[in-house]
């Protein structure tokens, strides 16, 4: 009898399991159980004030939840993807050395489509409700692909441009107005490398705004690939000799194009964080000087979020980092230009007064357009457009 | 139990060297079971050769590597040669230590702070000499054809070679000889390459062929200072093993054993220079030219002596002066606006990769000397006698290029469950570290005049109570040197840690070289400095330790290496 009482209880157990995820999520045995886990976050590191922000929320977690928070900074995302296939490959299906990684876009799809990751979760994380999703769609749909609560929404970033309003009085206003500057003013315009998430932004923008017609890159590309892309490839052939170093070099990230701006190398430096110039210039990173500014036809947006391997050693852990991290006092700090500056994921209505106090008292900083300035958004092609556009950019320029 | 240390030695330190070779040329013919590669197969290979611009890569690859290797030796031999016995040579061997202790990577962060077109040099005579009210549009670092990096390996190569060549020089008659070949009326510069080089090249050749081996498979420096379309060889390899797409590890393994191949064949070809040089010398020396009295020699080794320090030491400077600045702005010659807060911002972000550096390079140092003073102190009481073949073993590792079997190495732990602990680490890092450590100790060791010990025993002491008691407390300054040197070189270390870390740890030297990609200069100067700090530190401790031990045993302070 106690023998087979034990199999249904062990029965039982095992068909429990795999549901706890998609059903409730009881946040409090989930808290209970990150105490004490050291989380491994893989999160691309080139950016020296988001690395201080994350080692906030590392201070933060530690105090609050007893987790231990540690940045494994990256060069690019794709690396920790590998990392976990890699994992998959040789059968370690359980302890990977992964916990949370700041994803969106192709490597999101990749790891999605490979069932890399761990969940559905991030809907039931208790600061999810605070999500803005009516008004932000792109918290749930990333590059067109649906998230279905494997990755949780942690920022919204919207491309824009910086210059030296002491240097550039009439900066451009759509994409094609960069080659003209640097006809004008041959090794002045320079843009990250690609794989380089600014770099492929870049080259996203330019694709949209010289495509004939913009609407099918929210498709899959197919055989129109090279019909579609042509445009941007005869633009990038006319601008490269043109480019900084002739485009025999270029910066290896956004913050290196901000240096270069400050060194006056280069008239623009591409951020995808509004509050950027402002944060720069609060920094000594740029001159008073700097201002920000956006493409008369708009400019790409997108939301970035964290998402769990499916073989994290400190799965717990990661989901109490994820929702701190969509916190109000988390995200606050996010948005402010002191800080970070990049925009919330939040809905200001959805706060409670002390919440929304939080967001009311950022500063603004002289370099930071107001938000009906900041012009249209963009959506993100499917991420299948940058992966090939990607590959063709370094056989072509690259190598 | 004496006289396992060397097979213990060898066991932990040429199977992971050996295994790894395996695990790296296995996969390049095809056979990696994880990823599903089970046959015997050329296409790795083939892949390989079918890369775009791999002929760039490899004309970088060996440009530089023999550029660097060459231009340190000639640099050493020149100014030794011209200056010997002389004023600058003790003024140099006293700089020596801070420019040898400083990692690879903040030298050639120092280096590209120094010389990039918005670079210190040209801001200190901008715009006044050079009109450039904008940094010039010119690519110093990176440039083209590697010239940056031949610069920043010989910053860092000809501080080693010098020390090894002073090191050789003691053990010589070359004060001697150089007396007889000047009575014979030879010129200085002529009597020292005719008379005393041959008798030290013996002793200097490995370490030759060690920089040779280092400069051609470097990966950290190159990151900084060589070009990136297409990189050298070596970083290179790093990015197939680091492409999202698996498949490309054939490929990258394939690129490894290339690597290796590429050495080999380096190592060979330098190997018979060297029979041609010694050929040809033979000749000149034969010939009986007494050459001239060398003063052009002289001051042409000074100066390029005295270039490479001071851009050396110029560098770190640099980067201490880019972490205090708030705003440094081109063109000024020094910061507008100074600040603390670069560093006190860091503090939280430094704890981790800051505590990982010192502890795996303690524990690796202190493994080390474990291991190297057992093997000695076993040479001595069982009367092995050291043979030259032993010390090709300890060469081994730094003379296989790194990315040829850390690869094998990181198959080996991933299949034992230990990448991403802090053991294999460790274990990585004594891999390079137990060579140097090795070779700083094993001189001064087995130089200590044996009647002491002979001394002790003759009073009833036991050999351990000898070793503890006698040898190693007389030693102590070579020891701690020793330490010192091991701790500097696994806080220097790159790729080892970017293999076997398994992506868990990060040390100041992974940060710096993550940071130089790009980013903020002033925080790049942060942990450049404070990785170049970190060594000096330890040296400081292992000179300063036993002067404080024996502050009142005049005796005691007799006993420099």
């Amino acid at each position: 009898m106690r023998w087979t009482a034990g199999l249904v209880a062990v029965f039982l157990f095992t068909l429990a399991t795999p549901a706890v995820a998609q059903q409730e999520l009881d946040w409090g045995q989930v808290t209970q159980k990150a105490r004490g886990q050291e989380v491994f976050w893989n999160a691309w590191g080139g950016d020296e004030r988001i690395n201080a922000y994350i080692a906030w929320v590392g201070k933060r977690v530690k105090a609050e939840y007893g987790v231990t928070l540690r940045h494994v900074k990256l060069a690019d995302t794709a690396e920790a993807v590998r990392k976990v296939l890699a994992e998959k490959t040789a059968g370690r299906n359980e302890g990977g050395t992964i916990d949370l990684i700041w994803i969106n876009g192709e490597n999101f799809k990749a790891m999605k489509d490979q069932d890399l990751l761990f969940g559905p979760f991030a809907e039931q994380l208790p600061n999810f409700r605070y999500v803005d999703v009516e008004n932000k769609p792109t918290t749930r749909l990333d590059f067109t692909v649906p998230t279905d609560g494997l990755e949780a929404p942690w920022g919204m970033a919207k491309l824009n441009f910086i210059h030296d309003s002491a240097v550039v009085t009439t900066p451009p206003r759509g994409i094609s107005g960069f080659l003209e500057h640097a006809k004008a003013n041959p090794g002045r315009v320079a843009y990250p490398a690609p794989p380089d998430f600014i770099g492929t932004t870049f080259l996203k923008q330019a694709l949209y705004e010289l495509a004939t017609d913009p609407a099918v890159l929210q498709q899959p590309p197919g055989d129109n690939f090279d019909a579609v892309t042509r445009p941007l490839w005869a633009w990038l052939d006319a601008l490269t000799p043109h480019l900084w170093r002739s485009g025999k070099d270029y910066p290896k990230n956004g913050p290196a194009l901000i240096q270069l701006l400050d060194d006056s190398e280069v008239d623009f430096a591409i951020s995808f964080y509004p509050a950027e110039a402002s944060s720069a210039i609060a920094d000594g990173k740029l001159p008073k000087t700097a201002r920000t500014f956006v493409l008369d036809r708009g400019t790409i947006g997108n939301t970035h979020f964290v998402a769990i391997p499916y073989n994290a050693n400190a799965r717990e852990g990661a989901m109490v980092v994820a929702d701190f991290l969509m916190s109000p006092e988390a995200q606050a700090r996010k948005e402010n230009p002191e800080h970070w500056g990049d925009n919330t994921v939040l809905a200001m209505g959805k706060l409670d007064a002390a919440g929304r106090k939080l967001f009311d008292e950022l500063p603004r900083g002289a370099a930071t357009l107001a938000p009906d300035e900041l012009g249209p958004t963009l959506p993100e092609p499917h991420p299948g457009w940058m992966t090939r556009i990607e590959e063709q950019w370094l056989s072509r320029y690259g190598s | 139990m004496l006289r396992w240390f060397p097979a213990l030695t060898l066991v932990l330190f040429l199977g992971p060297v050996a295994a790894g070779l395996v695990g790296t040329w296995a996969p390049a013919f095809g056979f990696l079971p994880s990823l599903g590669g089970h046959g015997l197969t050329l296409e790795p290979w083939r892949q390989l050769f079918a890369q775009p611009g791999l002929g760039t890569s490899l004309a970088l690859t060996l440009g530089t590597g023999f550029a660097a290797t060459l231009i340190s030796l000639g640099i050493v031999l020149g100014f030794l040669a011209s200056c010997h016995g002389m004023r600058p040579v003790v003024v140099v061997r006293k700089l020596l230590a801070p420019l040898l202790a400083v990692p690879h990577v903040a030298v050639a962060v120092g280096f590209a702070f120094l010389a990039s077109p918005s670079g210190w040099a040209a801001r200190l005579v901008s715009p006044w000499a050079t009109g450039w009210d904008r940094p010039p549009d010119i690519a110093s670092v990176p440039d083209p054809i590697g010239i940056a990096l031949v610069c920043g390996l010989v910053l860092k190569e000809t501080p080693f070679l010098l020390l090894i060549t002073l090191g050789a020089l003691g053990q010589t008659t070359a004060d001697r000889t150089l007396a007889v070949a000047r009575s014979l009326g030879y010129g200085p510069a002529t009597a020292w390459l005719k008379t005393v080089l041959p008798l030290i090249w013996p002793q200097i050749r490995l370490p030759v062929f060690a920089v040779l081996a280092f400069s051609l498979s470097v990966v950290d420096m190159a990151l900084i200072l060589a070009p990136g379309t297409p990189p050298p060889l070596a970083p290179r390899i790093l990015r197939w093993f680091n492409d999202p797409e698996l498949s490309n590890q054939f490929l990258a393994a394939a690129g490894a054993s290339l690597q290796f191949l590429l050495v080999a064949g380096s190592i060979a070809l330098l190997y018979g220079g060297e029979r041609l040089v010694a050929m040809l010398g033979r000749r000149w020396i034969a010939a009986g030219g007494r050459g001239h009295s060398g003063r052009i020699a002289r001051r042409a080794g000074m100066m390029a002596m005295l270039l490479m320090f001071a851009t050396g030491l110029a560098g770190i400077l640099g980067m201490a002066i880019w972490s205090l600045a708030r705003r440094w702005r081109w063109p000024d010659a020094l910061p507008s606006a100074w600040t603390t807060e670069n560093w006190s911002r860091q503090a939280d972000a430094l704890i981790w990769p800051g505590w990982t550096t010192v502890t795996v390079a303690v524990a690796a140092a202190l493994i080390a000397i474990a291991l190297v003073l057992g093997c000695l102190e076993n040479e001595q009481r069982n009367g092995v006698a050291p043979g030259s073949r032993v010390l090709w073993l300890i060469y081994a590792p730094l003379l296989a290029p790194q990315i040829g079997f850390l690869f094998g190495v990181q198959v080996l732990f991933v299949s034992a469950g230990l990448d991403g602990e802090w053991a294999a680490l460790v274990w990585g890092h004594l891999l390079f570290v137990l060579p140097y450590v090795f070779l700083a100790l094993a001189d001064p060791w087995r130089r200590l005049d044996e009647r002491y010990s002979r001394g002790a025993r003759a009073l009833g002491a036991s050999p351990n109570r000898v070793f503890w008691r006698i040898k190693l407390p007389m030693l102590l300054r070579p020891v701690l040197f020793a330490l010192a040197v091991g701790f500097a070189v696994s806080v220097g270390e790159y790729l080892p840690t970017v293999f076997t870390g398994g992506g868990r740890f990060a040390t100041l030297t992974t940060e710096a070289v993550s940071l130089a990609s790009g980013g903020d200069r002033r925080v790049i100067g942060v942990y450049g400095f404070l990785q170049a700090l970190l060594p000096w530190a330890g040296f400081m401790l292992a000179i300063g330790l036993p002067a404080w031990f024996y502050r009142d045993r005049r005796g005691m302070k007799v006993f420099a290496t």
